[in-house]
């Protein structure tokens, strides 16, 4: 993982993380919630799926998770082949909408507790907790408990969890959906940060065209009814981006393009119903 | 005013004007005693009664603990097997429905013949009526997890050991507490209501027997005293249930939780 480069750096393709081929997925009641995407996520992309409610991104995210089956097609995992999401050392971690912390539990044990459901000792385990409050900005409030946060901290202490295991892939279905958008946008400034520091490769989920821009190296446009992939728009701005970046006529320019596309897709599918 | 203070406070005072307006009324009025005994006639019973209302205090308190703590470990248990799965519940929970609405003193007599020893009787009687809130207010409590953190628990690949310890008990506590309060009352209701029908006497003679006593012998002094003991146990054992559930959910529970304004 530590040799390979980011995709915009042009070094030879880095590993395929996650290969989706055409999967799709009808739900019993006859739904087509995504018609047969196609789908290749290499180490250290940053992949957003955007689109309106509907299109299918959390479904194709959950796909991704192993939380859902396709109804045909195949997903694969770091080419292990198919099926092989446990494989040791390859570990995938979903970051929810809500932060889903133990109500009853401190940060500390919240962050925990992956560890502690894998059987890691306390004593590394707690070593491993604090560098991931760390990296959200968090450390003093390991004796908190989620109440007493705010809702942009307790979103910090769901991401600390999922950093704790160190993962290869990280699955975000619109976590900053519920904050507010100056908190929102400080969270993307630092989980931008994150992936680059890390060298972490994510898929995230959301219906913000401007997180999408600001975030990912690529971008899988999504439509709904019935759901499906409109286009692959990839961001070509370099890392690390900073605030800065939101005020370009780079950025203005991506944002016309994706809400055409987007507008275009919705109309058409407006005249099929 | 201070908060805390007037919560105390506030009761307080109320009963004391409650208690002196009864002392007046009755003073004026000069109601005879063997109909309504005023506070301080009640008051003498009690001191001159003592022996023989505590002895008998303590028999109901060992059948009220006694039912209590029966009703706690079966209806959990009971709840536990229940969650294990919607078969279970749904063939027994009709059943489980049965033992709420069945009036006690309905059974009573036959539970005191089919059990022989008389305290032993009284127990399982109080037992019944105190079941039923522990069993569904656990269930309720065991199934009102979030899904959110159920699907977390999967993806990190918990056991179900894992999940029950970790997920389930811990959002059941709040409901589980809230079961305990009920509880806890209906088995101090269910030990009086099941000796009232048995109307066991002698040594095992217990608070309800003194009431039907003194009620035979006009001493209304009395009944007003053993009354008044009732009444104390079962808001002592209301507060020990609330002193409980705040030691075991004040750090995080919103009932519980002190908000600041």
């Amino acid at each position: 993982m530590s040799a390979i480069a980011t995709p915009t750096a042009g070094a030879a393709a880095p590993e395929v993380v996650v290969d989706v081929r055409g999967a799709d997925k009808v739900f019993a009641n006859g739904t087509r919630a995504l018609l047969p995407v196609d789908l290749a996520i290499r180490a250290g992309e940053f992949v957003t799926l955007l689109g309106p409610s509907g299109c299918g991104k959390s479904t194709l995210l959950k796909m991704i998770a192993n939380l859902l089956t396709p109804s045909s097609g195949q997903l694969g995992w770091w080419r292990g082949g198919f099926d092989h999401v446990g494989e040791p050392g390859k570990k995938l971690v979903m970051v929810f909408q809500d932060a889903t912390l133990m109500p009853w539990a401190r940060v500390q044990r919240n962050v925990r507790l992956p560890l502690d459901l894998a059987g890691v000792p306390r004593a590394g385990a707690d070593a491993r907790v604090a560098d991931a409050l760390a990296l959200v900005g968090l450390t003093g409030f390991e004796t908190n408990y989620p109440r007493q946060l705010s809702g942009g901290m307790q979103m910090r202490v769901s991401i600390a969890r999922a950093l704790v295991t160190e993962p290869n892939l990280l699955l975000m279905d619109e976590p900053f959906g519920a904050l507010d958008e100056i908190t929102r946008n400080k969270l993307d400034a630092d989980i931008i940060q994150l992936w680059w520091k890390k060298k972490l490769t994510v898929v995230f989920v959301t219906h913000s065209i401007y997180e999408a821009i600001f975030l990912s190296t690529r971008i899988v446009v999504m439509a709904a009814r019935p759901g499906r992939v409109l286009k692959e728009v990839a961001i070509d701005e370099p890392h690390p981006r900073t605030e800065a970046f939101r005020v370009t006529q780079r950025f203005a320019a991506y944002a016309k393009e994706l809400s055409e596309l987007l507008a275009e897709a919705s109309a058409k599918g407006a005249t099929d119903l | 005013m201070n908060e805390r203070l007037m919560k105390w406070a506030a009761p307080i005072g109320v009963g004391l004007v409650v208690l002196i307006l009864w002392h007046v009324l009755v003073k004026a009025f000069d109601v005879p005693k063997f109909l309504v005994p005023g506070p301080l006639v009640v008051l003498d019973a009690l001191i001159a009664d003592w022996g023989l209302l505590f002895n008998s205090l303590l028999v109901t308190l060992k059948i009220t603990f006694g039912a209590f703590l029966l009703a706690v470990v079966i209806g959990t248990i009971v709840a536990f097997l229940f969650v294990q799965s919607r078969w279970v519940e749904m063939s027994l929970f009709p059943y489980a429905v049965l033992l709420q609405v069945t009036p006690i003193v309905a059974i009573a007599p036959l539970i005191i013949i089919w059990v022989k020893q008389p305290t032993l009787a009284l127990t399982v009687c109080a037992t019944i009526i105190a079941l039923f809130p522990i069993i569904s207010n656990t269930i309720l409590g065991l199934r009102s997890v979030n899904p959110g953190l159920i699907n977390l628990f999967r993806m990190n690949k918990a056991t179900r050991w894992q999940t029950l310890t970790q997920l389930r008990i811990p959002s059941a506590a709040p409901y589980f507490f809230g079961g305990l309060r009920i509880s806890s009352g209906l088995a101090l209701i269910g030990a009086v209501v099941a000796e009232f029908v048995a109307g066991t006497g002698g040594t095992g003679a217990g608070l309800a027997y003194q009431i039907l006593q003194a009620g035979y012998q006009i001493n209304i002094p009395r009944l007003f005293a053993a009354l008044l003991m009732i009444t104390v146990t079962g808001v002592l054992l209301f507060l020990l249930m609330v002193f409980l559930s705040r030691l075991a959910l004040a750090s995080w529970h919103e009932s519980e939780v002190v908000h600041e304004t």
